[in-house]
């Protein structure tokens, strides 16, 4: 037996309150709860510790005897990745254990300076690499998180509205790059096929800014639609916009384009037979 | 050999594509199809390509070619059905089709080729 596992085993509850105690300084937000799990994360990972470290071998930690260990790890970091800690508090979560457990291999192997050194530098090492461990996790969670986010906002952003017999809307908001065109594209044309629609009514109102890149993904947008047999009419243009589309030479000729959604809808009710008025008693 | 059938209605000309598309079919339809127009006096053509999953750019220009040549023979061209699939394809490769009028299905390519007939004769 290793003698971080000696260690580990004979001050097992002396160093879990120092850990726990030093963990706390360090938190600014405090419950019950978190104080609860806090209990439990430190007292089943110092366990899982002690049974790895349990045969000596502590330079590698991607073996098998450190399964335990590294599990509980990543579902710790895991878990404060999504509850919003900062990288250095998940992080701190291995780190603060160093002082209490040096402390006690200094009791321990009090009369061999020699094997003590050796020994705080390999628990040093073997921290080390489990902070790291700690810390690639929660950047791992972290990508997730954001990769989640973004695919649930391209869903969000590129609803296809019905707004009259034979007439779509598409409102746009927020800049247009190749993919997320390709899936307006997917769901204008496929809404295209549903209803039999043939005019769609592009409204780039909420555009940030339209540059050479992203005119050309409307001009494919419309184009597709074309092919489709249904044809396009954009709105939702402001001033700056105009003068920038002229200012890069944009051809945007080709394609009806209107001030105002409200425009656009008159154009497509035109063009479909309908007429809309207003009742007698106004 | 594999030919694809043109059908005749009246003065349209009605072409249905039901199998895959390879380059020498598109060539001896292109080569029929102009035939027809001329032996038939056929003053519209329709394409119905909602069968066809897969297009290149051969058969992409083939088709604005031939609607181009049914033009010339003073022929409207309309092509109906195209999948969502095949018309993002063609944008991305940059064959937007223009000079193709296009409708979403054989009933609407009917009633803009017969809106265009009655204006001509009118």
């Amino acid at each position: 037996m290793g003698y971080l596992a000696q260690t580990i085993s004979r001050f097992e509850s002396e160093l879990l309150n120092d850990w726990i105690e030093g963990l706390r300084a360090k938190t600014i937000r405090r419950d019950s709860n978190a104080d609860n799990e806090l209990d439990r994360q430190c007292g089943q990972w110092l366990k899982a510790l002690k049974i790895a470290a349990e045969n000596g071998q502590t330079q590698d930690i991607e073996t098998r005897q450190w399964d335990d260990v590294r599990h509980l790890l990543t579902e710790i970091s895991d878990k404060r990745a999504r509850q919003g800690f900062s990288p250095m508090e998940t992080a701190n979560f291995v780190f603060s254990l160093k002082q209490p457990l040096f402390e006690r291999l200094r009791i321990v192997l009090a009369h061999d300076p020699v094997v003590l050194a050796e020994n705080t530098w390999s628990t040093s090492t073997l921290l080390d690499r489990l902070g790291l461990f700690t810390i690639e996790i929660y950047q791992k969670t972290r990508e997730q998180i954001i990769i989640r986010q973004q695919q649930e906002l391209m869903e969000l952003s590129t609803p296809v509205v019905q707004l009259w017999r034979d007439v779509l809307a598409l409102p746009l908001i927020g800049t247009l790059d190749s993919a997320r065109t390709q899936v307006v594209m997917e769901n204008l044309l496929q809404k295209i096929i549903e209803t039999g629609a043939s005019i769609a009514i592009i409204d780039i109102t909420g555009v940030p800014t339209v540059d050479t890149l992203v005119a050309q993904h409307l001009l494919k947008t419309v184009a597709a639609a074309r092919l489709m047999g249904a044809d396009c009419i954009i709105s939702g243009i402001r001033p700056q916009i105009a003068q920038t589309i002229v200012h890069l030479g944009v051809n945007l000729e080709d394609i009806v384009t209107k001030a105002t959604l409200a425009d656009a809808f008159l154009v497509a009710l035109k063009r479909t037979g309908s007429t809309i008025s207003y009742s007698q008693d106004r | 050999m594999e030919r694809i059938p043109i059908l005749k209605m009246g003065k349209l000309l009605l072409v249905t594509i039901q199998v895959d598309m390879h380059d020498r079919l598109a060539m001896v339809l292109q080569d029929d199809l102009t035939n027809r127009i001329v032996s038939d006096r056929a003053r519209g053509v329709l394409i119905d390509i909602s069968a066809l999953d897969i297009v290149d750019s051969f058969i992409g220009r083939m088709i604005s070619n031939t609607a181009a040549m049914a033009r010339v023979l003073d022929a409207a061209t309309v092509v109906v059905g195209m999948q969502p699939a095949v018309a993002i394809t063609l944008v991305e490769l940059g064959l937007a089709l223009t000079g193709v009028r296009t409708a979403l299905n054989v009933e609407k390519g009917m009633a803009l080729l017969s809106e265009n007939l009655g204006e001509g004769h009118g």
